[in-house]
């Protein structure tokens, strides 16, 4: 049986100890020892965004990040997105344009998108699709996702 | 199998003895979005993996003698978001740009790029073109290496056991120099180069070129550096005559294979298309110095 | 009161108030939160990993299997092989569909399921696959389907006899069946016309592409009970083929839906699940198995590759005369391509007298290949629209009008020998024509392209219930899997029919099979249209119900009760002086209200579609991009504004990939060599523009809203729309899918070189 080692990581602003494998990935220990399956596994190798998290502030691929990587750093999933029953601006505009068919790829893109938002309040459309090209969506052809980025940034521009 | 175990040290010292006595397969895990692909995908069973992210001095890009040092655990990202290396190597941010999605860019490094050993790196020719060289460390010292001196094959690097790249080395910067890289994808984004070129050109205060470097990837079992290509572009001022012999000579180098990406006479063509795209906007970068 | 089978009650004056907005799906909050469970989201008490192992080779025989190291390794705790399922007749369905669980006498392609373990870890797993040991005999192998029809091909099934051919013989074929569809006279045909063109085309096999892994979790009890969870388009009827497969009785199987991670038509079968609760059984604890992504590509269901001819002629003032065609599918390892849809569809939109459409379905070393949207139907429309671009340039005429003057329309008999009820071709057809979209200039080294496509949409068997809780909230059970938000418009409906706001109405819940009786699956653009049916006609029970206790309540006849908008009245006033009595005020006198409906939903009609693209196209790289794209399709009635656009944007996309990017590679050794989302390569946002969208709406006056399935159609007609644009980008008509660069760029110098 593999050795374990025990992994302290902050996830959505609480801290988390959980053991692991040396090959599991964050991806695999946050769904599994940590129940949060929000962040989804559409490939595990980072051609899908459908697992996207924020490593340290840093927009990544959970499934190309190892569990002991993460030690000591701080992650932010889908999970920690709303506060409480108040939806960020994205989710809530994904909502309203229909932004999301079946869901699967949704996490990946409000994690995405708020990493964009966070650093450009003011991107072109085409910029916006740039930035999302890491995430693959099945069902939407990408349409009202992008619109629904768009609208939640002018309303957080307060424009 | 043998356990995978996993090392974080926090000095080159550690790192370099580690890799030295390791026996079996090991991997050194910088950005980790070639080698944690590999083991997902049961490719490589690594039985020991050096994380030289903890290594403070790998983590810094360092204005250096003129030029740029940029460390080996660098991110594309962190790299993409150094306003002074933008400026000076916009052609090595062009290759870094179109490393995976920004997801992978927030891991992935240009070390990993380079050492993964795939002819069609994205930042590899850039890298070529601009003549930078590697650092690497090992158990008989420091060496200094020209970056096309690494690949010696698909999948295979001419470091010697217990060696590690630790960073790269850029020389300074001649005035009117501009240089780019562009590469061939069926979509516009997360593909593999079908073909890619990297141009580096220096004009003197006339307009002529008086230095070039032409590199090519994913149209060989390695990355290409074409001398008779840059021979097109030095001692002229880059006009069509000038690009027609180098979009030839491009072609005239290339020695690609069939594969599920692109054909042999697909690749042929395109590098030639593509060499004398690259140049002309390298061109319009160094008149812009 | 007539069954609503009979009489819908559609009233096209009636004033809606939710049907026809885009409210947010009641779903919806979940999605966007994290919250919603798909397949790899649940997770039992003491569960296993379920890990499988698959052949390396397109074709052997599977000689022998040696599980008994893996058996002992530490923390595995079951492994089954083909031994662990009961036996079914070769070359029967059922044969063919254990077989394609897991192989038996052969393997038939690379990825064929060969044994499989449960285990305490991923990683334990993985090593028990390393220590089964199988002995193959590799067989000479064939991939495609046309190689595959040749005297002398490698057999996959010695069984196998051609059906559909007189005189077929009795020597072993890979020619699983052939169809015709005829009417009228094509030689005659042919000869009345001015113009006739013949071309042949290629269409390279694919996959649905959908983001999530199939995914199940398994739990066999005590009991000898199965409880299963897994995303699939099809529970009721996985509970029927399972219960045949591993010899438990259907009452003993109970399916729970978890949310669907994208299917189109890819999850209408079982893969994993018999397996999962195999081992589950056998491990005596809860198993779930999640694919890998090359596990998706090289063992799942993908979509068949073709080769067709289609012959078109026509009259010099623009009317078609014939139309033939000859078409080969492939079926992957095992028959179930639905390629039969494609002789009916193909034709069938426009006023044609004489079609030939004949159809052959063969089998490969693939895997079996599954429904994509709109199954058969899309390859082929790519050679008939093509078709009819060329046939418009060779008479000299716009594009849509030559549609518009061959449209079918209602009373046309079509070559399934049914008539066309109410349709919405013409409409369609002018409102791509009044788009601004169709008038724009186009810049330089661009190509607009149009085609047109058409979907008879299904019904079939749908149950569902209506409950009215104490507090007159609303609450509805579906059978019908919700791909896409159909939930939401399915209680627009309810709201709608009932008359009240939709926040009163609360998310519907997906029933799993032990609650409901039989509902056919997700497919066919069928769910809206049948379980809104099954909703409207629940809600109706209910009105009838509480009309009839608040005439008991009143003491008075229930002729004098009227019900709307949430409330029962007296008719008029002379029948008595009592307050309107609410949803709420009924429940609360005489408790819950319930009402169940289940019956073949029949009624639902065909849509049609237009699109338009614009492409530019790199000459010196054969590299296209989409620059403009409008889809216009007739809904019938939209019944969740957003959604119906949302539909026909999917199906845009996935078209542009199939049309541009998208196809299986295979090495000459049989193998899959693209089985990751790197090399298959699906539209990523940076190649698309954003998609427009024209909702036509002529109803459909069978069902109660006037709504057609919108699902299917959307993918129809955009790989000939991609090709008739690229044509004229380039100069060359490109007959091959996918139009990858290589390809358009060789079509693009051999025209330079003045080759055809």
């Amino acid at each position: 049986m593999a050795t374990r080692a025990q992994v302290t990581v902050t996830v959505n602003g609480e801290l988390r100890q959980f053991p692991c494998e040396p090959q599991q990935t964050l991806l695999d220990v946050l769904r599994d020892e940590l129940q949060l399956t929000g962040t989804k596994e559409g490939c595990a190798t980072g051609d899908c965004g459908a697992c996207s998290v924020i490593l340290d502030g840093r927009l990544v691929d959970s499934c190309l990040v190892l569990a002991v990587e993460a030690q000591g750093k701080k992650v932010e999933t889908i999970e920690g997105m709303a506060k409480g029953q108040q939806l960020h601006p994205l989710q809530r505009h994904i909502l309203e344009q229909n932004g999301s068919q079946c869901g699967i790829c949704t996490p990946g893109f409000l994690i995405a998108a708020r990493a964009l938002l966070e650093r450009n309040p003011d991107p072109t459309e085409t910029e916006v699709r740039y930035w999302l090209a890491g995430n693959l969506c099945r069902c939407t052809g990408y349409d009202k996702i992008i619109r629904s980025v768009l609208a939640a940034a002018k309303e957080m521009r307060g424009a | 199998m043998g356990e995978l175990r996993y090392e974080a040290p926090h000095t080159l010292q550690a790192a370099i003895a580690l890799l030295a006595e390791a026996k079996g397969v090991t991997r050194v895990l910088a950005g980790g979005t070639d080698v944690i692909v590999q083991m997902e995908t049961d490719l490589i069973e690594p039985e020991l993996l050096v994380d030289i992210k903890k290594i403070p001095e790998l983590r810094i890009i360092t204005a250096e003698n003129g030029g740029y040092r940029v460390g080996a655990a660098v991110t594309c990202m962190e790299l993409m978001e150094h306003e002074g290396f933008c400026k000076t190597w916009p052609g090595v941010i062009d290759g870094v740009k179109l490393i995976g999605s920004i997801q992978v860019k927030g891991r992935a490094t240009m070390t990993g790029n380079l050492c993964n050993g795939s002819p069609a790196a994205d930042s590899v020719p850039a890298l070529v073109a601009a003549g930078a060289a590697v650092t690497i460390i090992g158990p008989k010292g420091m060496r200094q290496v020209p970056v096309e001196n690494i690949p010696v094959g698909p999948g295979k690097t001419s470091l010697a056991k217990g060696e590690v790249v630790t960073s790269f080395v850029f020389p300074p910067r001649a005035p009117h120099s501009g240089d780019a890289y562009q590469r061939f994808t069926p979509r516009t984004e997360m593909d593999i180069a079908v073909v890619g070129v990297g141009v580096n050109l220096t004009l003197d205060g006339s307009g002529t070129c008086t230095a070039a470097r032409v590199s090519l990837g994913a149209v060989a079992p390695t990355v290409l550096l074409v001398k008779e290509a840059a021979a097109a572009l030095i001692g002229s001022r880059v006009d069509d005559a000038a690009l027609d012999k180098l979009a030839k000579a491009a072609s005239a180098a290339c020695r690609p294979i069939d594969d599920k990406r692109g054909t042999k006479e697909y690749r042929i063509k395109v590098a030639g298309v593509l060499a004398g795209r690259v140049a002309r906007e390298a061109l319009e970068r160094a008149r812009q110095r | 009161m007539a069954s609503i089978l009979e009489e819908s009650g559609f009233d096209p004056h009636k004033k809606l108030k939710v049907v026809g907005t885009s409210p947010v799906k009641l779903d919806g909050f979940d999605k966007v939160t994290g919250r919603a469970k798909f397949g790899a989201d649940l997770a039992l008490p003491g569960m296993l990993v379920g890990k499988i192992l698959r052949s390396p080779h397109p074709h052997a025989i599977l000689k022998s299997i040696d599980t008994s190291r893996a058996e002992a390794l530490p923390g595995v705790m079951a492994v089954v092989t083909r031994d662990d399922l009961p036996d079914q007749i070769q070359g029967s369905g059922d044969g063919d569909l254990t077989r394609n669980v897991m192989a038996r006498e052969k393997v038939l392609y690379d990825g064929h399921a060969v044994a499989a373990v449960a285990a305490t870890s991923e990683s334990i797993a993985k090593e028990a696959l390393k220590l089964i040991r199988v002995e193959y005999h590799k067989l000479p192998h064939v991939i495609d389907p046309v190689e595959a029809m040749r005297p002398g091909a490698p057999i996959l099934h010695e069984y196998l006899r051609t059906e559909g051919i007189k005189g077929a013989g009795d020597k072993p074929t890979n020619v699983v069946e052939r169809q015709e569809f005829a009417m009228g006279n094509i030689q005659a045909g042919f000869k009345q016309a001015d113009v006739v063109i013949e071309r042949e085309f290629k269409t390279n096999p694919i996959h649905q592409g959908y983001i999530e892994p199939q995914a199940c979790v398994a739990n066999y009890s005590e009991a000898g009970r199965v409880e299963l969870w897994c995303c699939t388009q099809a529970h009721f009827g996985m509970r029927d083929n399972l219960s045949v497969i591993l010899n438990i009785p259907k009452e003993r199987i109970c399916i729970t839906a978890s949310e669907l991670g994208g299917a189109f038509g890819g999850k209408t079968i079982m893969y994993a699940e018999p397996v999962a609760i195999l081992l589950s059984r056998k491990a005596k604890r809860p198993v779930r198995i999640v694919l890998t992504r090359s596990e998706v590509f090289r063992a799942t269901g993908p979509v068949s590759g073709t080769h067709s001819r289609i012959k078109m002629g026509i009259t010099r003032s623009g009317k078609f005369t014939a139309a033939e065609a000859e078409m080969v599918f492939q079926t992957g390892a095992f028959t179930g391509s639905m390629y039969y849809n494609a002789p009916q569809c193909m034709f069938t939109r426009y006023d044609l007298q004489n079609v030939k459409a004949v159809a052959y379905e063969v089998v490969s070393n693939r895997p079996k290949v599954n429904a994509f949207r709109a199954p058969g139907v899309p390859p082929v429309v790519f050679g008939v629209e093509s078709v009819v671009d060329e046939l418009a340039q060779a008479i000299g005429m716009d594009p849509i009008d030559l549609r518009l003057k061959n449209a079918a329309t209602e009373g046309y008999v079509t070559v399934y020998g049914e008539a066309l009820g109410p349709i919405g071709f013409v409409q369609t057809l002018e409102a791509a024509k009044n788009t601004e979209h169709y008038r724009a200039p186009l810049g330089p080294n661009q190509g607009r392209g149009v085609a047109a496509g058409f979907w008879w949409n299904r019904a079939g068997d749908t149950s569902g219930r209506l409950d009215i809780a104490a507090d007159g909230s609303v609450h509805l059970t579906l059978g019908t899997i919700d791909i896409a938000g159909t939930r939401s418009s399915i209680s627009m409906m309810a709201a709608e029919e009932l008359g009240i706001p939709l926040d009163r109405v609360s998310a519907p819940a997906i029933a799993n099979t032990d609650q409901l009786s039989y509902n056919r699956l997700t497919a066919g653009s069928r769910v809206t249209f049948s379980s809104g049916v099954i909703v409207v006609d629940a809600a109706r029970k209910a009105i009838a119900e509480m009309r009839r206790r608040a005439a008991g309540i009143w003491h008075v006849s229930e002729e004098d009760v009227v019900y709307a908008d949430g409330f029962c009245r007296v008719a008029k006033p002379s029948v008595g002086n009592f307050m309107p009595l609410s949803i709420a005020d009924i429940v609360k006198q005489g408790g819950p209200i319930s009402c169940e409906s289940a019956m073949v939903v029949t009624g639902a009609g065909p849509g049609f579609g237009l699109h338009i693209v614009d492409v530019e196209a790199d000459k010196e790289t054969g590299a296209v991009k989409i620059v403009r794209y409008t889809v216009v399709e007739d809904a019938g009635k939209a019944i969740n504004r957003r959604q119906v656009e949302g539909q026909y944007q999917g199906g845009a996309a996935q078209g542009t990939g199939w049309a541009l990017n998208e196809e299986y590679i295979y090495g000459e050794d049989g193998r899959l060599q693209n089985a990751s989302f790197l090399d298959y390569r699906m539209p990523v946002a940076s190649d698309l523009p954003m998609i427009d969208t024209v909702i036509v709406e002529v109803p459909n006056p069978k069902h109660p809203y006037g709504l057609r399935g919108v699902g299917e159609v959307p993918v129809v007609p955009t790989l000939a729309a991609i090709a008739n644009a690229v044509t004229k980008a380039i100069g060359v008509r490109p007959r091959e899918l996918p139009m990858s660069p290589p390809r358009l760029l060789k079509l693009i110098e051999a025209a330079g070189k003045g080759k055809p």
